[in-house]
């Protein structure tokens, strides 16, 4: 019965052992007898296990969608579109408004005529999507109309909008043919972060620009006297404000914007850029979404440096556009990115499908523009929380100092166990060799990320496992004192100290499922690594360890144990 | 067989005023200091960038200039309020610390900007060695906003505090709630008195400091739990006996391992500091102080409020019981405290 009973602990034992090196050193491919050299076993290693970013070197970094400007815009479009829907349908307006502040977003019209509100209201909601009760509670009061988002709306507008934000990234850095990202949202819902990683990006500052680049892309029509007199432009813009002899105001169905001229390269950098300004007309005939593809090209005629994008447009947009131009040939259009205008030019015919924006670019910036065109706009612009970029020599360093460290605390610990328990010190030795080992494989088989914090988890475990060792040896050390036999003071020992081992073990899993759950990802990785290594724990400082003092007992009729 | 210490008789909780002195000392020590440094217009810890934000750049130089060379050429470029700080076992390599400055400033193009009177930087995907132009090489940057800065800090003490509520809840489930209190104090002590040391030192608290405080927190219950084992279990052999003197039997009968496992713990963590590295020296540190502290602190401070607790409870209830009973005749409680001290 014994006998039987050491046989399967010694099968069981075997399996584990050799599956857990199969995995850590193990090669993936079919082996060569090179693979069990040092260098290739430590080469397979590196190949299984996975490591962190800080271990590796790569760039990570957090951004956080600015929705709350994304919300102000949508609350801005709508009090424009609000205020041209009731005047188009024949109500005097005294004026209208985007309130937005403190997560409050709402339109306000003031009517000059409060008994009209109800038919006011009704010609807004008829045209405009105020009228959508579920993002819009509307309300009265005198001759002001009221839209205010409601706050379910405002997390649900915002969360969406990370949400395309997180996939337009997403298409850009595959664009960008980066290797292995790593994208998520991260912390609270509410945070409206994004987490990137990027493995083995040392200089991540042209990835940043790019994912940073709104491309908000709009053809506008210029308010203009038509070709062939030049396109009026202003040198200031209280100068484009005055033309509009509107009072200083700019009404809702007009914007005024930067233009800035294109200059020479040669010119003097350190020179401010000769402003100017134009009117345009709101809202756009088409924005960035009906954009079919765009590719950076050099340009005609130019110099050999001075790059365009070309673009083309989808169906929709292109019937939108080819409708516009062909009924004001002669009138100017301009190209707006990001709320500046880039362009300007006359409508010579009909235009459908395809333009250009010029603005002399290099052959980098316009290939990175042209590729943010392509992935689309980010609906609201984003900002970089966190940055951090390891190079791989200062990742191996770090790799080096640890297994260096790690190597020479466990080395201590073997020999004081050598010395201190004598032939039981080989159980612990062998405990805790075949832990490190099973460790290794159980972060391989959960694909768990090696950080730096994890090598703090391997450390504790080191801690943990000895401990354990220390509390069985103490323990049958002390029944031997009391008198007991050889065999019953193993299994007193291995019995009691085991209540203390599960609770010592157990409140430190608890407490780290804690950090899982509550934690980001450093400490989520000091986290796993600790519960797998407990686990792991309870069957090397355990189960093997009283396998190998059952072997040696049932071997002869012991009278003195080595301990 | 070699033995370090057996059959020990010490009274532990005689001398605990002396022990809870000690620790509130070092903790009224550790808060002096924090406030010492915030009241004469510093921080009351030097927080890294994780926490404050700011950027760090680590730089690696062919021929590293002196380090007022290295300020100089930061100024020039206005980058006003840097610290240069030297890596003790990297003569070649630096440490910028840019303090935060508003938004979007990028401090890692700011710092090349001012680094490159010094030369070029390796080409992208190059080493410095195999750039032979080059003169230096940013081979490691932090950048971290006053948003991220502060969520990270709030997360370090969520995290920490939610730890420890679990393992409170745990041990009041497998011992007594008392005992889980008397554990989570002890730890939380262990946690100040480190912090405690990290604003004394002056030495920078990072996110892997945090790391190291959940390391400790994980160690020092556990050094708790196996003497609160031993009590439990020796509560049960020996029913005649007090708390107070069950208590001393289990310290003294767990000593040996609660020095060996803190010992060899303690080792390795000692070899963490001299051989870990620069990146991990804050971590080591903080383990090393943590493991002291954390062995002590369930000798020390754990036990004896354990027992100071069950004994109050103890003494209610039995004047619960009394009022209660007012008729009957109350028998003569048995001495529970024989041998106590107290």
């Amino acid at each position: 019965m014994k006998k039987k009973n050491l046989l399967t602990r010694a099968i069981i034992i075997a399996v584990v052992t050799i599956v857990g090196l199969y995995l850590v050193i193990g090669p993936r491919h079919r082996p060569h007898l090179k693979d069990f050299t040092w260098s290739g076993m430590k080469q397979t290693l590196a190949s299984n296990i996975h490591l962190g970013l800080d271990l590796q070197g790569g760039s990570h970094l957090v951004m956080r969608v600015k929705t709350e400007e994304f919300l102000r815009r949508l609350t801005e479009e709508n009090a424009v579109a609000a205020q041209n829907a009731a005047k188009d349908a024949g109500f005097e307006l005294k004026g209208g408004r985007a309130e937005t502040n403190n997560s409050n977003y709402r339109v306000i019209l003031e009517l000059a005529d409060a008994s009209k509100a109800t038919e006011v209201k009704d010609a807004v909601h008829k045209k405009v999507e105020l009228g959508d009760t579920s993002v819009w509670s509307f309300s009265q009061s005198g001759d002001q109309l009221f839209w205010t988002m409601t706050p379910a709306a405002v997390r649900t507008l915002a969360d969406n909008a990370t949400t395309q934000a997180l996939n337009i990234i997403d298409s850009r850095i595959n664009a960008l043919g980066i290797a292995e990202p790593t994208l998520q949202r991260h912390g609270a819902e509410t945070s409206h972060q994004i987490l990137l990683q990027m493995p083995g990006v040392q200089d991540p500052e042209r990835v940043k620009d790019i994912l940073k680049g709104e491309s908000r892309l709009e053809l506008v029509h210029v308010i203009s006297p038509p070709n062939p007199s030049p396109a009026a432009t202003y040198p200031t813009e209280a100068d484009a404000i005055a033309s509009l002899n509107s009072g200083g105001t700019v009404p809702p169905n007009r914007r005024v914007l930067p233009y800035a001229e294109r200059i020479e390269k040669s010119a003097d950098p350190n020179q401010p850029k000769p402003k100017q300004w134009v009117v345009v007309e709101m809202p756009a005939i088409i924005d960035g979404s009906e954009l079919r593809n765009a590719s950076a090209i050099p340009t005609q005629g130019g110099r050999s440096d001075d790059y365009e994008i070309n673009f083309s447009l989808k169906k929709s947009g292109a019937d939108k556009f080819g409708a516009w131009t062909g009924s004001h040939i002669s009138e100017y259009m301009g190209v707006v990115l990001n709320g500046e205008v880039k362009s300007v030019a006359f409508i010579k015919s009909q235009i459908f499908d395809s333009g250009q924006i010029s603005g002399r670019f290099t052959k980098q910036s316009a290939e990175d523009l042209a590729l943010t065109l392509r992935s689309g706009a980010l609906p609201a612009p984003i900002e970089y929380l966190e940055e951090r970029t390891v190079g791989p020599s200062l990742g191996q360093d770090s790799i080096r100092a640890g297994v260096r460290a790690s190597l020479v605390g466990l080395a201590m610990v073997v020999v004081f166990m050598l010395f201190y328990y004598r032939g039981s010190g080989i159980n612990a030795v062998v405990a805790l060799i075949l832990n490190m080992i099973l460790m290794l494989a159980g972060l391989i088989v959960f694909g768990a990320t090696l950080t730096l914090p994890g090598i703090a988890g391997i450390i504790l475990t080191i801690g943990m496992a000895v401990d354990s060792n220390v509390l069985i040896f103490e323990r049958i050390r002390e029944e031997l004192r009391s008198g007991k036999t050889v065999q019953s003071a193993v299994d007193l020992g291995f019995d009691r100290a085991f209540v203390t081992i599960i609770d010592t073990h157990v409140t430190t899993i608890v407490s780290s499922l804690f950090l899982f759950v509550f934690g980001t990802g450093p400490i989520r990785g000091f986290a796993v690594t600790l519960v797998i290594g407990l686990l792991i724990n309870l069957f090397s400082a355990v189960y093997v360890s009283r396998t190998i003092f059952m072997w040696e007992l049932s071997r002869k009729r012991v009278e003195s144990l080595s301990i | 067989m070699f033995q370090i210490l057996h059959d020990l008789d010490i009274d532990w909780l005689g001398n605990r005023v002396w022990f809870i002195g000690i620790s509130v000392l070092l903790m009224l020590a550790g808060l002096g200091a924090a406030i010492f440094r915030q009241a004469t217009g510093g921080q009351a810890f030097n927080l890294g960038v994780d926490f404050k934000g700011g950027t760090v750049v680590t730089v690696r130089f062919r021929q590293k200039p002196n380090d007022d060379a290295i300020r100089a050429a930061l100024v020039n470029k206005g980058i006003h309020d840097a610290v240069v700080q030297p890596v003790t076992d990297k003569p070649d390599t630096v440490l910028i610390k840019v303090p935060l400055e508003g938004e979007g400033q990028d401090g890692r193009t700011r710092v090349r900007e001012a680094l490159s009177t010094f030369g070029t930087e390796a080409a992208p995907g190059k080493e410095l060695e195999s750039d032979s132009s080059a003169a230096y090489k940013i081979i490691g940057t932090d950048a971290v906003g006053a948003i991220a800065g502060a969520q990270l800090r709030n997360k370090a003490i969520a995290v920490t505090l939610a730890a420890l509520v679990g393992i409170l809840i745990y041990i009041a489930v497998r011992f007594e709630w008392t005992y889980g209190a008397a554990a989570v104090i002890a730890v939380f002590h262990d946690v100040l008195v480190t912090l405690g040391f990290f604003s004394i030192f002056n030495i920078e608290v990072s996110l892997n400091v945090i790391a190291a405080l959940l390391t400790l927190v994980g160690f020092s219950v556990n050094d708790t739990i196996v003497v609160f084992d031993r009590i439990r279990e020796n509560r049960k052999l020996h029913r005649r006996d007090s708390l107070y003197k069950v208590t001393n039997d289990s310290i003294n009968q767990t000593l040996s391992r609660t020095i060996i496992t803190s010992g060899l713990v303690f080792l390795s963590v000692l070899a963490l500091v001299l051989f870990g590295g620069e990146v991990l020296r804050g971590f080591s540190l903080a383990l090393l102080i943590g493991i002291v502290f954390g062995t002590y602190s369930s000798v020390a401070i754990a036990s004896p409020i354990m027992v100071w607790w069950e004994q109050r409870l103890e003494a209610a209830n039995r004047e619960a019981a009394l009022s209660f009973n007012q008729p009957r005749v109350v028998k003569p409680v048995r001495a529970q405290r024989a041998g106590s001290k107290v």
